[in-house]
């Protein structure tokens, strides 16, 4: 297991390296001064921009400029905000929990969603429910994430009333209250989110529980009279979520996608919004930083589900 | 000599005919077995109208996309105007229809680069093998693991000028959004290409081919990717569904299209803000979008019922 840990730790910086040489050709590919902003701002002095230029080392032969983004990307000096007029990290650091909190929920939601339906649907595959979850489950993955929340938005906040559809990040309440705001905001974006993960999760569930069901010692468990319930909870279930693992890490570079979508409709101050405003800003530093950070998010879920797996099924660390 | 290449012609001669039989058998009961899959026949029906609504309905529906009349600002639904009307009193349906062209355009063309690009890497690893088989591997692993969206909202943030200037506001803006869609959705098709090459690369008809002398280009595209394309057909339609929903998405943040080509994602974008007192501007084009994609969504899911020949049914 040490050395699975290891090994998986040491493939996971390859695939950084490579993540952040892809971002780094887009942006050394792009046309123009990536400061270009910076010379026909007059709010910003020329000083700043040299300081920019020098910092980024624009100048340098290209190995040299992509090791020393590279490392500074690792260091966190991802540089100024051209229009917060902050630090980048700062910014983010400010934003993230938010993004999390949302994004860690929904998926909280679509596993509890996809697990019940899926092990339904697997259990009696072409029934009536297997039908009917099916069915839903394409509908879910299909409905867009911003038709979905425009949807919400009409019928909960502007149609019943009953849910705020502005996120608001500094509410002055305190204790119960608190809570009960953070709640009430929180329910449509992360139900937004849940549904439509949960809907693609529900079609992984069902057909790795359909791969168990139909194995042997299933069948033995069966035949010598162990209930169906401590069957499909102890040997089937358990088994068929191995891969399951596996997969929501598959789902990790999706989720983000959605987070940006959800974050942009319900006003969440997260960074997938900050992403927007700063791409309609202009904002080039932020915008980079905030790639880098989904990329590194994507890597690290990878690498936790990674080792899960290979905690959940000791076979695969012993390769 | 002369006999061995008359043989040889014959045999490779004959090969063709019987293959053309098998497939033809092969492709008729795929179609059997795809009008079995009751949903899919459902999808085919929509997509099909709506293909031909985007296609022919300009042509019928002659009311014109800028056409402004503040009088008839945010209608709701008339005889006059049968979606009702937006801020400036264009017409939705005719938007609709126009940008409905434009949005599955998108989803098809993009499916077409990301199945090139998947294919010929997909087969280039499963043919060379060895150390390019490693290479390409690990680049597609490293392709799956980016974050999309914010990667292609980084390409089209960057590049978006220059495109606009070199090509013109409207092809600049299709090229920018279609060649990132295709390149970032290829990965899995080059995964099942290359699963498909290396158990097909030894199977005997392959075999038989590379004995008679055939070179290997030819044993790639005559032998092998014919046989590959069944789980190929099946993730392209897959992934016109993801491209129209990739592009939709991006002209619902403002960042695809411009207002003047109304793609159901930007109709959205434009709608969002007048949700409480015109609802029908978000519906008409975010039911549009949901039912082009719950349609071939349900195709994709025919076509591989179809195209598994493992699958009893």
């Amino acid at each position: 297991m040490g050395t699975y840990v290891l090994r998986r730790v040491l493939t996971a910086i390859p695939v950084l390296a490579g993540i952040s040489l892809i971002l780094f050709t887009v942006l050394a590919l792009a046309p123009g001064d990536p400061f270009q902003e910076l010379a026909t701002n007059p709010n910003v002095p020329p000083e700043v921009r040299m300081n920019l230029r020098k910092q980024f080392g624009l100048d340098d032969p290209i190995m040299l400029r992509y090791a020393r983004w590279f490392g500074s990307m690792m260091r966190g000096e991802w540089g100024f905000s051209f229009v917060s007029r902050v630090d980048v990290d700062k910014l983010i650091v400010q934003r993230l929990p938010t993004t999390l909190f949302v994004l860690g929920s929904a998926q909280l939601l679509a596993l509890a969603v996809a697990l019940p339906v899926g092990i339904l649907s697997a259990r009696k595959p072409y029934s009536l429910i297997d039908q009917v979850g099916t069915t839903l489950a394409f509908i879910g993955f299909s409905l867009p994430t911003f038709f979905t929340g425009l949807l919400f938005i009409l019928f909960f906040s502007i149609y019943l009333d009953w849910l705020p559809f502005i996120y608001r990040a500094d509410i002055q309440a305190t204790g119960v209250r608190w809570l009960w705001e953070n709640l009430k905001q929180g329910v449509m974006p992360i139900t937004v989110l849940g549904l439509f993960q949960g809907a693609q999760l529900t079609r992984f569930v069902r057909s790795s529980v359909l791969d168990v069901i139909q194995l042997d010692y299933i069948r033995t468990a069966r035949s010598k009279g162990v209930p169906e319930r401590v069957t499909l909870v102890k040997h089937v279930v358990r088994n068929a979520l191995i891969p399951v693992v596996t997969l929501l890490a598959i789902q990790v570079p999706q989720i983000f996608t959605g987070a940006v979508v959800t974050e942009q409709i319900f006003r969440v101050p997260g960074i997938g919004s900050l992403l927007i405003t700063s791409i309609l800003a202009n904002d080039t530093p932020v915008v980079m930083a905030i790639t880098f950070v989904f990329s590194v998010l994507v890597v690290m879920f990878a690498l936790v589900a990674d080792l899960l797996y290979g905690w959940l099924d000791p076979r695969i660390s012993f390769r | 000599m002369a006999g061995n290449g008359a043989t040889s012609e014959a045999v490779v001669a004959g090969i063709p005919r019987v293959t053309t039989g098998r497939a033809d058998s092969l492709w008729r009961e795929a179609a059997r077995r795809f009008r079995r899959h009751r949903f899919a026949m459902v999808g085919t029906l929509v997509l099909g109208i709506m293909v031909v609504a985007v296609l022919v309905g300009p042509f019928l529906y002659r009311v014109p996309i800028d056409e402004i009349d503040f009088r008839a600002k945010l209608k709701a639904p008339t005889w006059a105007h049968p979606l009702g009307t937006d801020d400036l009193g264009q017409d939705i349906l005719a938007r609709i229809l126009y940008g409905g062209r434009i949005s599955l355009a998108v989803g098809v063309v993009a499916m077409l680069i990301g199945i090139f690009v998947g294919t010929t890497i997909g087969a280039m690893a499963g043919q060379l093998g060895g150390i390019v088989d490693n290479a390409l591997m690990r680049v597609t692993d490293l392709f799956l693991s980016l974050p999309q969206l914010p990667i292609f909202l980084l390409v089209v943030y960057l590049f978006r000028d220059s495109m606009r200037r070199m090509l013109g506001p409207e092809l600049g803006m299709f090229i920018l959004i279609v060649a990132p869609i295709g390149c970032l959705r290829w990965m899995p098709v080059a995964r099942l290409v290359r699963a498909q090459f290396l158990s097909l690369r030894e199977k005997e008809f392959v075999e038989a081919a590379r004995a008679l002398g055939v070179p290997a280009p030819r044993q790639v595209v005559r032998h092998i990717l014919p046989n590959a394309i069944g789980p190929v057909i099946v993730a392209g339609s897959l992934d016109v569904a993801a491209a129209i929903l990739l592009e939709s998405t991006l002209s619902f943040l403002g960042l695809g299209f411009p207002p003047d080509i109304p793609t159901w994602g930007r109709i959205l974008f434009d709608a969002k803000d007048n949700l409480d007192f015109a609802p029908h501007w978000a519906i008409f084009p975010g039911t549009a979008i949901f039912l082009a994609v719950l349609s071939i969504n349900f195709i994709g899911d025919g076509l591989r019922d179809a195209l598994d020949p493992r699958k009893v049914l």
